[in-house]
């Protein structure tokens, strides 16, 4: 499996960054270097291995389900790059 | 002056209670340090009032009888920790003016014991390389240097952290280890580096890379002082929900438990083209010491070493991938101006991510996508259950293992390599704890011929530290490391 030109533009638009055309062709090229090296791990026999996601050996703990934070739009605001009237802006998405 | 800097933690701690330094004092050294060592660009902010402040604080306490465990105690901190009120920015610049409202658990957990925070220290963006140069900030700098002159990288991604404790600019430092990150800094650099066991310490308010790797540990100059730093920093929170309510005991009982009768294992797997001579006679010097101490070595098999490291780089950035979609633009950080939503998504993430990050974004962003998730997502994990189940199977016989920290010692600033795997392989005696969870110590044990500083690494069973500081400890006395970098704070730099 190696990606090319319009693979790259496709994952780098599903990631949401902007990758310039004349970009594209390196990043391909370092991208295949990187998925043939992974792609050893064909190698390993994993027919009946169960995958890993966590290693904790605990479940997810649970809690009640109460509030116990909140009232804090000044903080949640401070770092925001653009804001008004306790909200935050973005460019318009509806027409 | 260079008195102050020589003393460890521990005897830091036995001067402040006596009386015969101040906390104050103590910052103040520390703070001309930093300054004196300020060309290996170790630190990102020294917040010199914030430590003064503290340190005044903390000579009430001592006053009063009332000094915690690391009262008095100058910490540096490694940028991808929140800190309120101080700027963290994971060194990229997609965070660049971020200040937290909020304080990181581990480090609300250091000012709690009486720990005074320095700064904040340098990494790799987002805490991805092996290097320490992929920071927006430019490259730290290892304060050793062979013979040649030529600067020398720190190790990553913990490289400000491991170098600021090695040059004598801080007297412990904070570092995470997602896949060696403090293990192979702290073997660089000359110093002890430990990743606990994943869930030991809360990741709450450290910024995410691979949230079921990352782990925050210690750096030190001695075991004594990182088993110390280590009581302080680790705690049951429930605002991490894969934080063990498991209890930490007396980790300085374990300083002076010894090897006597323990099994230590060998694993016949870690070796690697391209590894320094002198690192494979390093490990041998280190299975002797541990023989001479009342150790008994075992040979074992780790089977599925060698696909820690790819197995790593498809699970690595693919949790990154998903925890990095967060940087948007509209909450914090870095914005970039566009006509459209999606544009403007695009453009402040081309511009706010380095090289490095945003490969590992794209790694991430294909292993997951429709069509590729089972050959290479769901394979990553299974190879991952293997490799955890070596270990699994390794500590039924043995109590410890003993590897080395890394194939070769401190490699050049700038250095140029073909492709982005190269760097990678720095890693690959790292890596295999992170994905089996599993507790591992870096502790400097000789010098190569260049007189660069090599580590030894002793891996444990999960929430084994204890085992970890017996072991390293025996390792610190019987190599006797007491080198120093020239480019340290009162040395010759």
């Amino acid at each position: 499996m190696s990606v090319d030109k319009t693979t790259v533009a496709k994952i780098a638009r599903l990631a949401r960054i902007n990758v310039p055309e004349e970009r594209q062709e390196q990043l391909a090229s370092e991208l295949n270097g990187i998925l043939d090296w992974i792609a050893e791990l064909d190698q390993v026999d994993t027919d009946n291995v169960e995958p890993l996601a966590s290693v904790t050996g605990h479940g997810l703990p649970q809690r009640d389900d109460a509030v116990t934070d909140g009232n804090r739009v000044d903080e949640v605001l401070a770092n925001v790059p653009e804001t008004a009237s306790g909200f935050f802006v973005v460019p318009k998405v509806v027409e | 002056m260079s008195d102050i800097l020589s003393m460890t933690a521990v005897e830091a701690r036995a001067a402040l209670d006596k009386k015969t330094i101040s906390a104050v004092e103590l910052a103040t050294a520390y703070i001309a340090a930093a300054e004196e060592t300020s060309s290996l660009n170790n630190y990102v902010a020294v917040t010199a009032d914030h430590a003064l402040s503290m340190a005044a604080q903390s000579d009430k306490r001592i006053a009063a009888g009332e000094a915690g465990i690391l009262e008095g105690i100058p910490v540096g901190v490694k940028d991808l920790f929140c800190t309120a009120g101080v700027a963290s920015t994971a060194c990229s610049r997609i965070l660049q003016g971020f200040i937290p409202p909020y304080e990181s658990t581990v480090t609300a957990n250091l000012w709690q014991a009486g720990g005074v925070m320095l700064g904040k220290l340098n990494c790799d963006e987002f805490a991805m390389g092996s290097g320490n140069e992929t920071s927006a900030y430019g490259p730290a700098i290892n304060p050793w240097q062979a013979g040649d002159g030529v600067d020398l990288v720190p190790g990553g991604s913990s490289g400000g952290s491991a170098s600021a404790v090695a040059a004598r600019a801080a007297l412990m430092a904070t570092g995470t280890d997602t896949g060696g990150s403090i293990r192979q800094p702290a073997a660089f650099c000359g110093v002890v580096g430990l990743k606990p066991t994943y869930g030991r310490c809360s990741r709450w308010g450290i910024v995410a890379f691979a949230s079921s790797l990352d782990q925050a540990g210690p750096f030190s100059r001695t075991v004594a002082d990182n088993a110390l730093m280590m009581q302080a920093m680790a705690s049951h929170d429930p605002k991490d929900s894969t934080s063990a309510d498991e209890p930490m005991p007396d980790l300085s009982a374990a300083l002076d438990a010894g090897v006597k009768g323990m099994r230590v294992g060998v694993p016949r797997e870690y070796v690697m083209d391209g590894m320094d001579p002198d690192v494979v006679a390093l490990w041998q010097t280190g299975q002797a010491w541990l023989r001479d101490a009342g150790a008994e070595l075992v040979d074992i098999s780790l089977p599925h070493t060698k696909y820690a490291l790819p197995a790593y780089y498809i699970i690595a950035p693919a949790e990154a991938s998903s925890n990095l979609a967060r940087y948007d633009g509209v909450r914090y950080g870095l914005r970039v101006e566009a006509d459209s939503l999606d544009d403007m998504y695009g453009e402040t993430r081309a511009a706010g991510f380095g090289e490095e990050v945003q490969r590992r974004i794209m790694i991430g962003t294909y292993v997951l996508s429709a069509g590729y998730y089972d050959a290479y997502y769901l394979k990553a994990q299974r190879v991952r259950r293997l490799i955890k189940d070596d270990f699994d199977t390794a500590f039924q016989s043995v109590d410890a293992i003993l590897t080395p920290a890394t194939p070769t010692a401190a490699f050049p600033v700038g250095r140029t390599v073909d492709d982005p795997v190269t760097n990678y392989l720095n890693d690959v005696f790292t890596v295999p704890a992170n994905l089996a969870g599993l507790p591992g110590i870096s502790v400097p044990a000789g010098l190569n011929a260049d007189g660069l500083p090599l580590g030894l690494q002793v891996l444990g069973r999960p929430f084994d530290e204890a085992t970890l500081y017996s072991v390293g400890r025996v390792i610190e006395d019987a190599a006797g490391f007491s080198a120093t970098p020239t480019r340290r704070a009162g040395g010759t730099s």
